[in-house]
């Protein structure tokens, strides 16, 4: 597949008022979560109300980076032409120092993995979108 | 209300594929046959509950049914909550039933994604697209390593599951796949997305099913033969995308469960067959934990064994279940608990008294259990 084909194939995040914040952060190189301003609970991925306490009001917070590893999988079929030249790939679910859980891509695990072990943040472009991965911390 | 509704009648269509039929033409099928197996005509149903088409929803898909049908049920309309949903809409209808809301209900439901369209089992997930995340199988994978990582859960312990089960549906003549496999075949079977093979996942199917429900007053006014009670049921949510769930090895399953089996009055220990959700193996191994037969993060040890398998001690998806009868959600696994209950599965569990089915959907977001008692 062609540079320019693959990037056209890409499945960007659709950016919207609610997530907007989120991408335009990652952009300029900080990971960002939401934490209610009435309950203090910190969450990902953006919403507009606090789902534990439904609050509106919040604020975004920059993460640290550090995270442990909840889980992952490792991918032996596409399911989208963009990832097929990758297989196999894993994906994983991340918990932040901070709380929030978000799904990512672990990078530089030639050591392999295990749950819980401690990562760090890598912000990666892909088809120039900045993305939040993770490796070993 | 333990025991007051019946299940009267089953019946389905084929499974596989069934190219060039409507889901609507699919249900009217396996009404049909839900009925004549009721004796019950089709002009006193006064309900018809249906769980939309997973591969291609529709606006007022109850109503359209229901016009298909000829029907203008009091009780009537299409619930969403994934592969829960059938045994939901069960429970709803045996509530209505009890409470003088309708007397004669159907549940149904159908879809062809065989010969349709698979795109709801294969897309992304919002934008976790960008990493790579597609796919249903992929949620469950990701519970199955966990499971594996934290409690020493083995892919042979999955495999088992699926020989136990692949074991069962080889014996059933409706079954879309007779084909048995052994541990080493399993062993064999390619990576999908791992911790998950081929193996562990259930088959993609075209076909419906439906049952008729009553009060068991009703039933035995009509003579209907060998009428199942429903001795309890449960629901419970898990809400929470995988990514965002707290703790991804225990599931609502455990209140669905613990619902269905206060209200029937019994344990784990009393139940004589299970039919378990089978989307993946390791669907069945958590939400056996869940409902008590094993203790939490012992699944493994308990599926392996041959436990699981006709004449062990918990037979499980007598039928084939999702992984080997049909893929379809879940109203087939209700329809074999009524065959155990009146005595006439082909893989029929010895005396069986007591049979619980579970449904769920999404990657274990929903949860829906049922308790069937031994005919009338």
């Amino acid at each position: 597949m062609s540079r320019d084909r693959a990037e056209a194939a890409f499945p960007a995040p659709q950016r919207n008022e609610t997530n907007g914040p989120y991408w335009q952060a990652l952009d300029a190189g900080r990971l960002v979560f939401q934490r209610c301003a009435a309950c203090a609970n910190a969450w990902l991925p953006p919403r507009t109300e606090c789902p534990r306490c439904l609050s509106p009001r919040w604020q975004w917070e920059n993460a640290s980076g550090a995270a442990k590893l909840v889980s992952w999988v490792v991918y032996h079929h596409g399911y989208h032409p963009y990832f097929e030249s990758r297989l196999p790939y894993n994906v994983a679910v991340v918990e932040l120092a901070e709380g929030p859980r978000l799904t990512s891509n672990i990078v530089e695990a030639a050591g392999g993995l295990r749950i819980d072990m401690p990562l760090e943040l890598i912000i990666q472009s892909e088809a120039g979108v900045a993305l939040p991965r993770f490796r070993p911390g | 209300m333990r025991g007051n509704v019946v299940i009267a009648g089953v019946g389905h269509t084929p499974f596989g594929k069934l190219p060039g039929r409507s889901t609507v033409s699919l249900n009217i099928e396996a009404c049909r046959n839900a009925l004549a197996d009721a004796g019950v005509d089709k002009d006193a149903v006064d309900a018809l509950l249906v769980k939309p088409p997973t591969s291609n929803p529709q606006f007022m898909y109850g109503q359209t049914l229901a016009e298909a049908m000829g029907l203008q049920p009091r009780v009537g309309g299409a619930w969403d909550q994934g592969g829960a949903a059938n045994i939901s809409l069960i429970s709803f209808a045996a509530m209505a039933i009890e409470h003088g809301q309708c007397e004669i209900a159907l549940v149904c439901y159908a879809d062809n994604p065989r010969t349709g369209s698979r795109h709801a089992y294969e897309k992304a997930w919002g934008d976790d697209a960008a990493f790579g995340w597609f796919g249903v199988p992929a949620g469950y994978a990701m519970l199955a390593r966990r499971h594996m990582e934290q409690f020493g859960t083995t892919s042979d312990q999955l495999g088992a599951i699926a020989v136990a089960i692949r074991g069962h549906g080889a014996a059933n003549p409706n079954a879309q796949l007779r084909k048995p496999i052994t541990l080493e075949e399993y062993r064999q079977s390619p990576w999908v997305i791992d911790p998950l093979r081929r193996d562990d996942c259930c088959l993609v199917s075209d076909g419906a099913a439906a049952v008729v429900l009553m009060s068991r007053e009703r039933a035995r006014r009509l003579q209907v033969a060998r009428a199942v009670p429903i001795l309890g049921f449960g629901q419970g949510q898990s809400s929470w995308e995988v990514a965002q769930r707290s703790d991804l090895t225990s599931t609502a399953a455990e209140v669905s469960g613990a619902t269905a089996l206060k209200m029937a009055g019994l344990a784990a220990r009393d139940i004589d067959v299970a039919q378990i959700y089978d989307c993946f193996t390791i669907t069945v191994l958590m939400t056996l934990e869940a409902y008590g037969f094993a203790r939490r993060g012992e699944g493994g040890p308990f599926c392996a064994g041959g436990r699981l398998q006709a004449g062990g001690e918990l037979p499980v998806n007598t039928a084939g279940g999702l992984l080997s009868e049909t893929g379809m959600p879940g109203l087939q696994l209700v329809i074999e608990g009524v065959r155990q209950m009146r005595g006439d599965a082909v893989v029929q569990v010895a005396d069986a008294r007591t049979c619980i089915v579970s449904n769920q959907g999404g990657i274990m977001h929903t949860h829906s259990t049922l308790v069937l008692g031994q005919a009338l």
